[in-house]
């Protein structure tokens, strides 16, 4: 027991949670993996190696597929290198690997290796030929070897959790700064519609719809985020200059927020967008990653910076840890208050942004119930909802449990309802941890 | 056992230990029906620990507690309400949003089937109240209560559930001079029927008065017992600290210079009404009267707590533009709050952070903080300051009431404020950590300083400052210089005093 409170204790202990939530789908995704396009021509020109000490004559079979084409490619590339003599190469299905056969033994010299893709190896068509054809003896028949491997820690697979995830994410930094004054912002979902549908629209009547420039979609975008900022200074000062509670003031802004974008976009969606507007959404420039899982990492680890590494990070656990005494020793507590709610309402306007470019469309109904999830990722972070602590990587590492859980269950084919109920107990538990661990790990008041 | 000799509460060898702490080391404790026996100590000396385990929200490791000769096994403070013993915290445990009457009886309201008699609960609570003098309006939310009448619903919550034994934590701690007379009487009145009252408090004038008996206690151990004869100041000082203090107080001659500070007819609503003061450069300025006379309300605005309805504050002939308490900062005025835990410090955080709060433009460049600098810094006021902590990351929240201010202390002093007010600066706060933080005033005094102390305890005030200011009503009743024929006679006449002499 002693070593679990370790864990759960220390800032990250969701960070244990999380791995073992990898490992566990690690597991029970685990499949045998079939190699594809170029991955399995250099897998199957390894093994190659490994069995012939010196090069000889082959010929390459794969289907006739962009995949297969691929296969094809780079391993008549890899093989020639390595000064193999290439009889032939065959594109297609059973005919035409007959035909290549046929055609490689009747230049009557002989044939040392068929190296295909993993379908033809079963093929009825080589049966018959190795019944028939004497000379099909000494063919050596090669596929890529397959490999087992989980579908849960495919890069693709991985690279599509952190893809998910990142608007919820990048939302959640705003939030966790709130929660950490121990205030909450419900209007973050709303926000998002309203970004969302602010941009395009701006786009599509001010810089030309479809035919719009970089810089008529940068503005149109940096207008929209101006725009939710603004909105989260307003719940903001109605916080800290009349003492609303947070939970009001940011029901009211959710409500105002909805009602916005679905009047400006008249309840429709905005499609008229240049092509190019994709890129945040879908592009991945860096090295196939995502550029809407950069652009998170690279908010994280500012935010992470100004939380630990300046005065106003310092301000902001002081205001929530206890106000007046903060306002005492001469922090400006009402504008730090300002400069949270507003950073929270800009980051929910990057989040708009980046799911209409997503969707290449703004569209009113984007975002809807967004702020709980928000919310459940600040809190499985390990960010107490009384204020004063919290950390921002805490909750990077909570929007991934969201995140890893709902990915996870849809590999395993899980209910999108059962998906519900799994997350809301994960939240409890965590709600649950969280008191645990402020009580000295004792169930009992 | 004879009846005579039976204890009506009686904890032997009560052992409890927590991680790293032995709070309590075998302490012994008896109680006799009619007595009222003080528990003494200075913070962290293990009275709290010791009233949690007679109240049941601690269980003891090991030793024995017996109520009227039975021995009890508690886990939880509802059995040792159903034996008898009913603790009064100095935080109430009382719901704001119901009534006195209904606080009284909550949990045992007299009822049919969860249908409450009212009328029975009501004559119920008027008998209580006549029986202990609480002239309380039974319908009134507990929101509206005095601390005072607070105090009062909690000892009828006690009597209606036939307590034997009263347990009161630091019952005058919140109280007025007339309230702290009546609770006496009411204490007298309750030994005389039988029941056990256990009483703990700093206040040492408070123990002659009331006690039968004093149990002190040191670092967890029961160090001593003093009968009523021998109940003196300096024996239960000496006991206390486990050592002999020469002066309470060490004043220093002082001669004060020109003006530095200087309010004029400052105006406040109805608790601040037309003050106008100066304090000195090199003098210690004691603000006192009642509690809720003004005095902390005036600070606060020469702090920019609050704001002033009327009048200006002056600082070295320069007047200051107080929008805030960081206006107030930035022209080097501090001000070292009463209430440590609610305003003085967050309590969440480390005692480095709470330090380098009103500092952190001195450790940071541009925004970005440089924590090695602070660290640096923090490290050298631990060491002056003799502050005892396990490290500079303990939160603020695991330090007793006299680290805590000298905490504060440190984060004014690194500041370097030309000004600085003391709150009540000794409330709360053991009689060793007390006198280094006279030690310290006076030092601040002879650097050129001003400081105004507010404090109620008059031989702090007499003991201290070079000129003393009493207040009442939001008004200044008096100025005194500090000298032999100033008496506590004199002081609190003033405070109570009439409403003309008003200057």
């Amino acid at each position: 027991m002693k070593w679990i409170k370790t864990i759960f204790s220390s800032d990250y202990g969701m960070l244990g949670v999380l791995v073992m939530l990898c490992l566990f789908f690690s597991w029970i995704t685990l499949e045998e993996q079939q190699p594809e396009g170029v991955d399995a021509a250099e897998v199957l020109a390894f093994s190659i190696n490994q069995s012939f000490d010196l090069p000889g004559r082959v010929l390459i079979a794969g289907r006739k597929t962009d995949s297969g084409e691929a296969f094809t490619n780079r391993l008549d590339e890899l093989l020639r290198q390595r000064g193999w003599e290439v009889t032939g190469v065959v594109q297609g299905g059973p005919p035409e690997l007959g035909n290549g056969l046929r055609s490689s033994f009747d230049q009557n010299e002989s044939l040392d290796l068929l190296a295909c893709e993993k379908t033809f190896v079963k093929l009825a068509v080589l049966q018959n030929f190795q019944k028939a054809e004497v000379k099909m003896a000494e063919v050596l028949v090669m596929a890529p070897e397959s490999s087992f491997w989980p579908n849960f820690l495919k890069a693709s697979n991985l690279l599509n959790v952190a893809n998910q995830i990142a608007v919820i994410a990048i939302l959640a930094i705003g939030m966790t700064l709130i929660v950490i004054t121990a205030g909450i912002d419900l209007s973050v979902g709303s926000l998002i519609a309203v970004s969302a549908v602010l941009a395009t629209w701006v786009i599509r009547e001010w810089f030309g719809g479809d035919e719009a420039t970089v810089a008529g979609m940068i503005a149109g975008c940096g207008f929209a985020i101006l725009i939710c900022s603004a909105l989260g200074l307003f719940s903001g000062s109605m916080v800290a200059y009349f003492g609303v509670p947070p939970f009001v003031a940011t029901l009211g802004m959710m409500m105002v927020g909805s009602g916005l974008a679905y009047m400006l976009s008249g309840g429709l969606s905005i499609y008229q967008l240049p092509q190019t507007f994709d890129w945040l959404g879908r592009g991945d420039d860096l090295g196939g990653i995502p550029n809407a899982v950069v652009l998170m990492i690279v908010l994280y680890l500012l935010a992470h910076t100004l939380m630990s590494r300046t005065t106003i990070g310092r301000y902001i656990y002081a205001v929530g840890g206890n106000p007046e005494a903060a306002r005492l020793s001469g922090v400006p507590v009402k504008k730090i208050l300002l400069g949270v709610y507003a950073s929270c309402g800009a980051l929910a306007g990057l989040g708009g942004v980046i799911m209409a470019s997503q969707f290449k469309s703004g569209d009113p109904k984007y975002g809807l119930m967004y702020e709980l999830y928000v919310i459940a990722a600040v809190v499985v972070g390990g960010t107490s909802l009384s204020g004063g602590r919290g950390k921002v990587f805490g909750t990077l590492i909570g929007a991934f449990i969201i995140a890893v859980i709902q990915n996870g269950m849809n590999l395993t084919g899980v209910q999108s309802y059962t998906q519900k109920v799994v997350l809301g107990v994960v939240l409890l538990a965590a709600v649950l941890l969280d008191m645990l661990k402020k009580r000295g790990w004792k169930l009992s008041l | 056992m004879s009846a005579e000799n039976q204890y009506l509460l009686e904890l032997k060898g009560i052992e409890k230990r927590f991680p790293g702490v032995h709070a309590l080391q075998s302490v012994d404790f008896e109680l006799r029906s009619g007595e009222c026996v003080a528990l003494l100590g200075e913070n962290g000396a293990g009275k709290s620990t010791l009233i949690k385990v007679m109240g049941g929200a601690h269980q003891a490791d090991s030793g024995l507690l017996l109520v009227q000769g039975v021995l009890q096994s508690w886990d939880k403070p509802a059995d040792s309400l159903d034996a008898g013993v009913a603790i009064i915290y100095q935080e109430f445990n009382l719901v704001p949003g119901l009534t006195a009457a209904e606080n009284v009886f909550l949990g045992i309201e007299p009822s049919d089937f969860a249908w409450v008699r009212k009328s029975e609960e009501m004559q119920k609570v008027r008998d209580v109240f006549n029986r202990i003098g609480a002239e309380i309006n039974p319908d009134a939310l507990c929101d509206s209560l005095t601390v005072a009448e607070k105090q009062l619903v909690e000892i009828a919550k006690a009597l209606v559930r036939d307590a034997q034994i009263l347990v009161m934590d630091e019952p005058s701690a919140a109280l007025t001079k007339k309230e702290v007379e009546q609770l006496y009487r009411l204490i007298d009145d309750l030994k005389l029927r039988g029941i056990g009252v256990v009483y703990v408090s700093h206040r040492l004038e408070e123990i002659e008065r009331v006690a039968d008996r004093a149990i002190v206690m040191r670092d967890g151990a029961r160090v001593g017992e003093l009968g009523r004869e021998e109940l003196d100041r300096s024996r239960i000082i000496e006991m206390m600290v486990g050592r002999k203090l020469e002066n309470e107080f060490p004043k220093e001659v002082r001669t004060p210079g020109e003006v530095r500070l200087r309010a004029r007819n400052l105006n406040r609503g109805q608790k601040v009404r037309n003050v106008s003061l100066e304090v000195k450069a090199g003098e210690i300025l004691a603000l006192t009267g009642l509690v809720g006379a003004g005095r902390t309300e005036t600070v606060r605005l020469l702090f920019g707590a609050d704001r002033a309805d009327t009048g200006e504050v002056e600082l070295d002939g320069r007047i200051l533009e107080l929008g805030s308490p960081s206006d107030a900062i930035e022209a080097g005025i501090c001000l070292l709050t009463e209430d440590r835990k609610d305003q003085g410090l967050v309590l969440g955080q480390s005692i480095k952070e709470n330090f380098g709060l009103p500092n952190l433009k001195k450790f940071s460049r541009k925004g970005w903080m440089n924590d090695s600098l602070e660290g640096q810094s923090f490290g050298e006021y631990i060491r002056k300051l003799q502050i005892k902590v396990s490290g500079q990351s303990q939160l603020a929240s695991q330090l007793s009431g006299g680290n805590q201010q000298k905490v504060v202390l440190a984060k004014w002093l690194e500041r370097n404020a030309e000004i600085l007010i003391f709150d009540e600066p000794t409330r709360g706060i053991d009689v060793g950590a007390k006198f280094e933080i006279y030690q310290w005033m006076n030092q601040l005094a002879k650097a050129g300083k001003g400081i105004i102390m507010i404090s109620s305890e008059l031989p702090e005030v007499l003991g201290m400052s070079d000129r003393i200011l009493v207040m009442k009503e939001g008004q200044l009743m008096g100025e005194l210089v500090n000298g032999p024929d100033v008496t506590q006679e004199v002081l609190m006449g003033l405070a109570i005093g009439g409403h003309t002499a008003c200057l």
